[in-house]
């Protein structure tokens, strides 16, 4: 990983990220130039209206996407001129996400889809289920493990798709509107589990929403409007911190 | 990474069991139908070889006539002659037994029922070139060959018409009307079953040839000569000697074409086996072509399970699979499907082959040869019909996989 000597790197930096849609005509410009730093350890709420480039720019964070234009460096490493497998390997070694919909294998057990990762990188079968009981159970469903996605509610579901997206150890945590299909009493449960694991464990989390209420949680809200930044402000009280501070009240 | 993908392929496999099952019908049915094809017919080649075999080994048969075909036939060549058989037996080396035949078709009369059959005038040589054994009785006796007396060794249909359930030994010395004359059963032949062309070997009547010479045919005639040969001695040679002693004793000219013909029973048999060796890999062909639409279901079902499996498709590229990994996973799928079907088809066609040949009493003959190359090519199918499904999957852009519906 290079960097510029002497100059402390961000994890994310993105400089005049540019992207778009299509060709001639029917050309969308999703984004028009973003400067983005990201340091270690931050918890990142991305908002915005419909169209405004948000899912762009998560998706280009996540390594899925390449910009048309501009700079991605990851850990100083140039990710717009990286090949597809070069990218794939990226995402397998640090990033871990979360979606919308939860994206679990179907008729596949907790326990499976959480091994998922492990799979693909190649750990022994032991390693690999210790680790995912692990994982299952700091997102707290210990004894769910032979359980299928059918059998599991919204909130147990997404709860394993976190599990899924830690179980490799990620220094990033992606998550696309995690709390989209769920009502608000599983939302907040999600969202203090991904507080406590930036928290606790120091992962970086990144999550786009569209609920001021979740955005709450992050400590950092950067507002997307016409693929631009409009505002990047810090949270001095996380909703988390909040409600443990109320708590002691 | 191969080991890890095998064992991603074969978890899938077995997460939809079902459909698991559909995509194999095709190559189980054609793998079965191929082995129990192939088996089969090896079966009915070994059986014609067998009741060839049975005939007598190494025997030439002598007929008169020029040599079968189209335009040829032998009406108007002379018979052969009871001293023939003599000069052969005397002339000719590496021959074993020398037997005249003379053949008849009469109806035959006993215990009050009537029974159409064949009656063949030989000799006792004839048992020993034609490999046949007497359950009860005996062979004729000198005197009784020289004087044509009326006895007779039966065939089992024979028996087994005229007499029903009276035993072998019950029918020694019953008498036989064949015609105008009755003649004493002295002996019963072992049961040979059916021959390579389909006809009753059993159903058949053995008198001395003078016997039928005088009673019967009421000609000093011989029909055929047969010739069975010593172990080893080669028969083309010894066709040739023959051709060159029945030509001396026909008194045929230089320029006179043959007018008998030599038949070489093992090259008949060769014949016959020949064909229904054709015949096996006709069949064979046959079925090879369905387990090629066998294969094609496999791409069928691959294709709809890569446009199911988008989304799956999607998550396993976000989580970081390689373009090749997914590649490979679903080739591997499709490779272990087929495998799979070819192992259920070599199970199927084992036991169907077992089942049918005792239905057609042809011996079950294992092939282990059809197996493998059945198996392979069932393998081979799943990588050709099972490449195009998963680069396909493989090249699928992570976002659009995960947006799908």
């Amino acid at each position: 990983m290079s960097g510029t000597p002497g100059e402390a790197v961000p994890l994310i930096r993105l400089r005049g990220l540019t992207k778009v849609y299509g060709q001639g005509q029917a050309a969308f410009q999703a984004l028009r130039g973003v400067d983005l730093d990201i340091e270690a350890g931050e918890f990142v709420a991305i908002m915005g209206p419909s169209g405004s480039g948000k899912s762009t720019v998560m998706n280009t964070l996540g390594c899925l996407d390449t910009p048309t234009g501009g700079e991605y460096l990851f850990h100083g490493l140039h990710v717009e001129r990286l090949g597809r497998d070069q990218r794939a390997l990226l995402r397998r070694r640090y990033l871990g996400f979360v979606f919308q919909g939860f994206n679990l294998l179907a008729r596949t057990s907790a326990q499976e889809n959480v091994e998922l990762p492990l799979l693909y990188r190649g750990e022994p079968a032991a390693a690999r289920h210790r680790a995912a009981r692990a994982a299952l159970a700091s997102v707290g469903l210990a004894g769910w493990e032979h359980h299928t996605p059918a059998e599991l509610s919204g909130g147990q579901q997404q709860r394993v798709a976190i599990a899924r997206a830690i179980v490799t150890a990620p220094e990033v945590l992606l998550a696309d509107e995690p709390t989209g299909n769920l009502d608000t009493q599983r939302s907040h449960e999600i969202m203090e589990l991904l507080w406590r694991l930036n928290d606790e464990r120091g992962i970086t989390v990144l999550m786009v929403t569209h609920e001021p209420d979740m955005a709450r949680y992050a400590r950092r809200i950067v507002h997307f409007v016409d693929g631009r930044i409009d505002s990047d402000t810090r949270n001095p009280e996380p909703a988390a911190l909040a409600d443990h501070a109320a708590e002691a009240r | 990474m191969l080991l890890n993908t095998l064992l991603l392929a074969l978890r899938e496999i077995r997460r939809n069991l079902l459909r698991s099952f559909l995509t194999i019908l095709g190559i189980v049915i054609g793998v079965s139908a191929v082995i129990t094809m192939v088996t089969l017919g090896n079966g009915a080649t070994l059986a014609v070889q067998q009741q060839i075999a049975a005939l007598g080994t190494n025997l030439l048969m002598i007929m008169p006539g020029q040599r079968l075909g189209p335009g040829r036939s032998s009406a108007g060549a002379p018979t052969f002659k009871e001293a023939d058989v003599e000069a052969i037996r005397q002339q000719i080396g590496g021959v074993h037994v020398v037997a005249p035949q003379l053949m008849s078709s009469v109806t035959l009369v006993a215990s009050g029922r009537n029974w159409s059959s064949t009656i063949n005038g030989t000799s006792n040589e004839y048992f020993i070139s034609n490999n046949w054994k007497l359950v009860f009785g005996r062979q004729f006796e000198e005197a009784e060959e020289r004087a044509g007396s009326a006895v007779c060794v039966i065939g089992e249909t024979v028996r087994r018409e005229l007499f029903g359930a009276a035993s072998a030994v019950d029918v020694l010395g019953q008498p036989l009307r064949v015609r105008n004359f009755s003649c004493e059963i002295i002996g019963v032949l072992l049961s040979k079953g059916q021959s390579g062309m389909g006809s009753d070997q059993d159903n058949m009547v053995v008198m001395p040839l003078r016997t039928v010479q005088r009673r019967v045919s009421g000609s000093q005639r011989v029909d055929v000569l047969l010739v069975s040969l010593q172990d080893g001695s080669d028969s083309e040679r010894v066709k040739a000697s023959l051709t060159h002693l029945m030509r001396e004793r026909r008194k045929l000219s230089d320029t006179d074409e043959d007018n008998f013909n030599i038949l070489d029973t093992r090259q008949f048999a060769d014949a016959m086996a020949g064909t229904t060796q054709v015949m096996t890999m006709l069949l064979g062909a046959v079925a090879g072509v369905s387990l090629l639409v066998g294969g094609i279901g496999i791409m069928n079902i691959m294709l709809v399970s890569v446009t199911e499996r988008t989304r799956e498709i999607g998550i396993r590229l976000a989580i970081g699979a390689l373009e090749r990994e997914v590649l490979l996973q679903f080739l591997i799928e499709a490779v272990a499907l087929a495998a799979l079907g070819g192992l259920i088809g070599i199970a199927l066609a084992t036991l169907a082959s077992l089942a049918l040949s005792a239905v057609m009493q042809v011996p079950y003959v294992f092939d282990a040869g059809i197996n493998v190359l059945s198996f392979v090519f069932s393998a081979a199918i799943g990588v050709v019909f099972g490449y195009f499904p998963a680069r396909r999957a493989a090249r699928l852009d992570p976002i659009e996989a995960l947006r799908h519906e």
